[in-house]
């Protein structure tokens, strides 16, 4: 079953190791929704977040395959995890003098902040899972959107462990997954 | 001690006990090739194509179990490597191969004899390196060769600007790599292995499939004792053969497209199937939906990413092929299976896959079979692709270890000449015969000058059929007969290696196979026989593409009349 899945990287922090994850994507076809790269509380190491929409064996498949990767540390598919996924988006808005207080007063529902002010535009930022950054465009694509830069979702499991910080778990080998019933999938958050 | 990059370089093969090295000299890494003269113990055979270089290391490599090093230079010698470095890559065969780079000011600008081949070579490397500094060196090369011949072994490819390997640096090696992300799982799980254990010990109609794992973990007693003990017939892969004596009583041979009609019987009715140390490749498998159908499936393999990639697994165990089956020895009950050895063993008589057929033609598998009978099975085959690779894998008998090589996941087509290169150099006292078509040897021919510069004492049989004969089979088969691009008009081959110095004789009849085969065996040096066989032989059993494996061709088209 197609779905969407999201996964999360550790590597080290070498010249390379994009091109080698991102090949393995291309090579299976799959296309990348996003990815985001940043460093973690371990120098020399960074953490990817990866999320491609595609069938779930063959999306463990590709992981399997990325955790050969030399410098791959670690590569686990978060989907089906309690996890907190944010994105950060900054959007570049029309704002007019008779359009302005309502589009702050929509950024105020979404808990966004207007970062940039100026005549005839501003820029709002706003953090969120995929869907609300969605919804929030949406709305304001009404004003007219000059300009939109995402970054792309990163994601932690909820609680104190985490997928990426287990101390050696015993090697099981993972079954592709069965799909969910449609009813199993939760709702946004927010 | 300050040593320049590329004595960095020879220091660390010496220290990683290489002997020998194929290459081919360029301007990018010359300054290597000046070092090496400071390395006698470094024995450098030069090729004539790179392509030759990266499969004799593999041939080698293949042969004795080490790391096979090839060099070349930077650009077209580079990009000359890819194949035989993916067909290394395709096979799990450790090899490494050095490049030359432009200088490290001229990276990225399209230099002279620049290519990016660190990115080229990303699909088709186990791992790959560039080297930016010399100080970088020995760690680098410590790491390749640890990455090459552990775990599932493949190839490593090192990239070195020119400049680095003048540059100097300290030279320190270092006693162990830092790879935090190099996982190796060698032990299987015991949960599982009892899990396989229990099936083993309840089927009643269980097969082993055995693959080139089983070689490369040398876990040949292993898996002797396996079948022995509990009573289960053994197929191999292409690239199985030869891990499992093919005159013992419970050997089936083959599966697969051109595998034995009864081993391919046996896993389709089979209600176990032990596959060890094979990739379930789709010219094994046939349609894969319809593989095995009443089977469960314990699946061993060194490889976490094969569990379950092409058919579905019950009992998956990771781990080094020869560790999982001497514990799963020690938890096997002595079975019997009877009844279901009897009907292979039915199967075996109604269908005889490897009969060659009684005729006055000069046929290839005859040619094969006395190549056999010849050298008493005590000879190692090295083949090309095509029909002369499936003639050489079903009628020469295998009962040493680790005496078929060739080419099986990429298919490549002149990998047998310079394949059996490196193999011979690897086990210079054993017998080496190269097998070939006239169409694969065509592609690597010019190695027969490093046959002759290096005094490689290959023994050369040519399967002359005047076709691209596996092709022309499908167009026989599947296209209507219609020889698009398949004929073939090839040399004089004798007078080709005359020319290069080589001893050579040509043989039209089935009479003269014997005494030409004696004659080359009794020569010192390389040796080549043209076999002009019948030219539009097929190969059978044929499982067609697609089809599954109940669905085998089993019976050589009808005889020809003359017109």
């Amino acid at each position: 079953m197609t779905m969407k899945h999201t996964l999360v990287a550790l590597v080290e922090d070498k010249p390379g190791v994009l091109n080698r994850v991102a090949s393995l994507f291309r090579r299976r076809n799959f296309n990348i929704d996003t990815i985001a790269v940043g460093h973690t509380e371990q120098p020399n190491l960074s953490r990817m977040t990866i999320v491609v929409e595609g069938d779930s064996a063959k999306v463990e498949q590709v992981r399997k395959q990325l955790d050969k990767v030399i410098e791959v540390v670690k590569i686990v598919d978060i989907t089906d995890q309690e996890i907190v996924e944010r994105e950060l988006a900054l959007i570049k808005v029309k704002a007019t003098a008779s359009t302005r207080s309502e589009i702050i007063q929509i950024v105020d529902i979404f808990r966004a902040n207007i970062v940039d002010v100026a005549s005839d535009s501003l820029i709002i930022e706003v953090t969120g899972d995929e869907d609300k950054i969605d919804s929030l465009f949406n709305l304001l694509r009404g004003f007219g959107i000059r300009e939109i830069a995402r970054t792309g979702c990163i994601a932690l499991t909820r609680g104190s462990t985490g997928p990426l910080i287990v101390e050696e778990e015993p090697k099981v080998i993972k079954q592709p997954r069965r799909p969910l019933p449609p009813e199993a999938e939760t709702a946004p958050d927010w | 001690m300050t040593k320049t990059g590329a004595q960095i370089l020879c220091e660390s093969l010496v220290m990683e006990g290489t002997e020998v090295i194929f290459g081919f000299p360029g301007g990018a890494i010359l300054p290597f090739y000046d070092a090496l003269l400071q390395y006698p113990q470094l024995r450098h055979i030069l090729v004539r194509h790179e392509q030759g270089a990266a499969h004799a290391a593999d041939g080698y490599a293949r042969a004795t179990g080490k790391v096979g090093v090839c060099v070349a230079t930077s650009g077209p010698g580079a990009a000359n490597l890819v194949t035989g470095i993916a067909n290394a890559c395709l096979d799990s065969s450790p090899i490494i191969a050095i490049t030359g780079q432009v200088a490290r000011p001229f990276i990225g600008k399209d230099a002279f004899q620049e290519v990016d081949i660190t990115g080229i070579t990303v699909p088709i490397t186990k791992h790959n390196y560039l080297v930016l500094e010399a100080a970088q060196m020995a760690k680098t090369v410590k790491g390749a060769f640890f990455i090459a011949q552990t775990g599932r072994p493949g190839p490593i490819l090192i990239d070195i600007p020119r400049d680095v390997l003048q540059e100097s640096a300290e030279f320190v090696y270092p006693d162990k790599v830092d790879l935090p992300g190099y996982k190796l799982t060698l032990q299987g799980h015991s949960a599982q292995i009892k899990r396989a254990a229990e099936l083993i010990n309840t089927a009643r109609n269980p097969v082993i499939i055995a693959g080139r794992g089983v070689i490369i973990s040398k876990a040949y007693t292993e898996l002797k004792e396996l079948a022995e003990k509990a009573q289960i017939p053994v197929i191999t892969t292409l690239l199985g053969i030869s891990c499992f004596p093919e005159t013992h009583v419970l050997s089936l041979g083959m599966l697969g497209m051109h595998g034995m009609a009864y081993a391919n019987m046996a896993v389709t009715n089979a209600d176990l199937v032990i596959a060890i140390g094979m990739r379930f490749d789709d010219r094994a498998t046939g349609k894969v939906s319809a593989f095995a159908p009443q089977a469960r499936i314990i699946q061993i393999d060194i490889d976490p990413a094969e569990i379950g990639k092409n058919v579905r697994v019950d009992v998956p165990i990771v781990g080094d092929v020869k560790n999982v089956i001497s514990a799963l020895n020690k938890q096997i009950t002595p079975g019997e299976h009877i009844d279901w050895l009897r009907q292979i063993e039915q199967w075996r008589q109604e269908h005889p896959s490897t009969e060659i057929r009684d005729c006055d033609e000069l046929l290839p598998q005859y040619v094969v079979r006395q190549i056999w009978e010849v050298t008493k099975g005590d000879a190692t085959i090295v083949t090309g692709v095509g029909q002369n690779q499936m003639w050489s894998a079903q009628h020469f008998i295998y009962t040493k270890p680790n005496s078929f090589i060739s080419s099986g996941g990429l298919g490549t087509m002149g990998f047998e000449l310079p394949g059996a290169i490196g193999v011979k150099v690897g086990r210079p006292e054993e017998t080496v015969w190269c097998i070939a078509g006239d169409g694969g040897f065509q592609m690597t021919i010019q190695e027969l000058a490093t046959v002759v510069q290096e005094n490689v004492a290959i023994k050369i049989a040519i399967i002359n059929n005047g076709y691209l004969g596996m092709v022309r089979q499908w167009q026989e088969l599947f296209y209507g007969r219609r020889y698009v691009a398949t004929p073939l008009l090839g040399p004089d081959f004798v007078k080709i290696a005359e020319a290069y110095g080589i001893a050579g004789l040509r043989v039209k009849n089935k009479r003269e196979v014997i005494p030409a085969i004696e004659r080359a065996m009794e020569y010192s040096g390389p040796f080549l026989i043209d076999f002009m066989v019948e030219p539009e032989e097929n190969v059978f059993p044929m499982v067609p593409p697609g089809a599954t494996l109940a669905e085998v061709i089993e019976r050589p088209k009808p005889q020809k009349v003359n017109p």
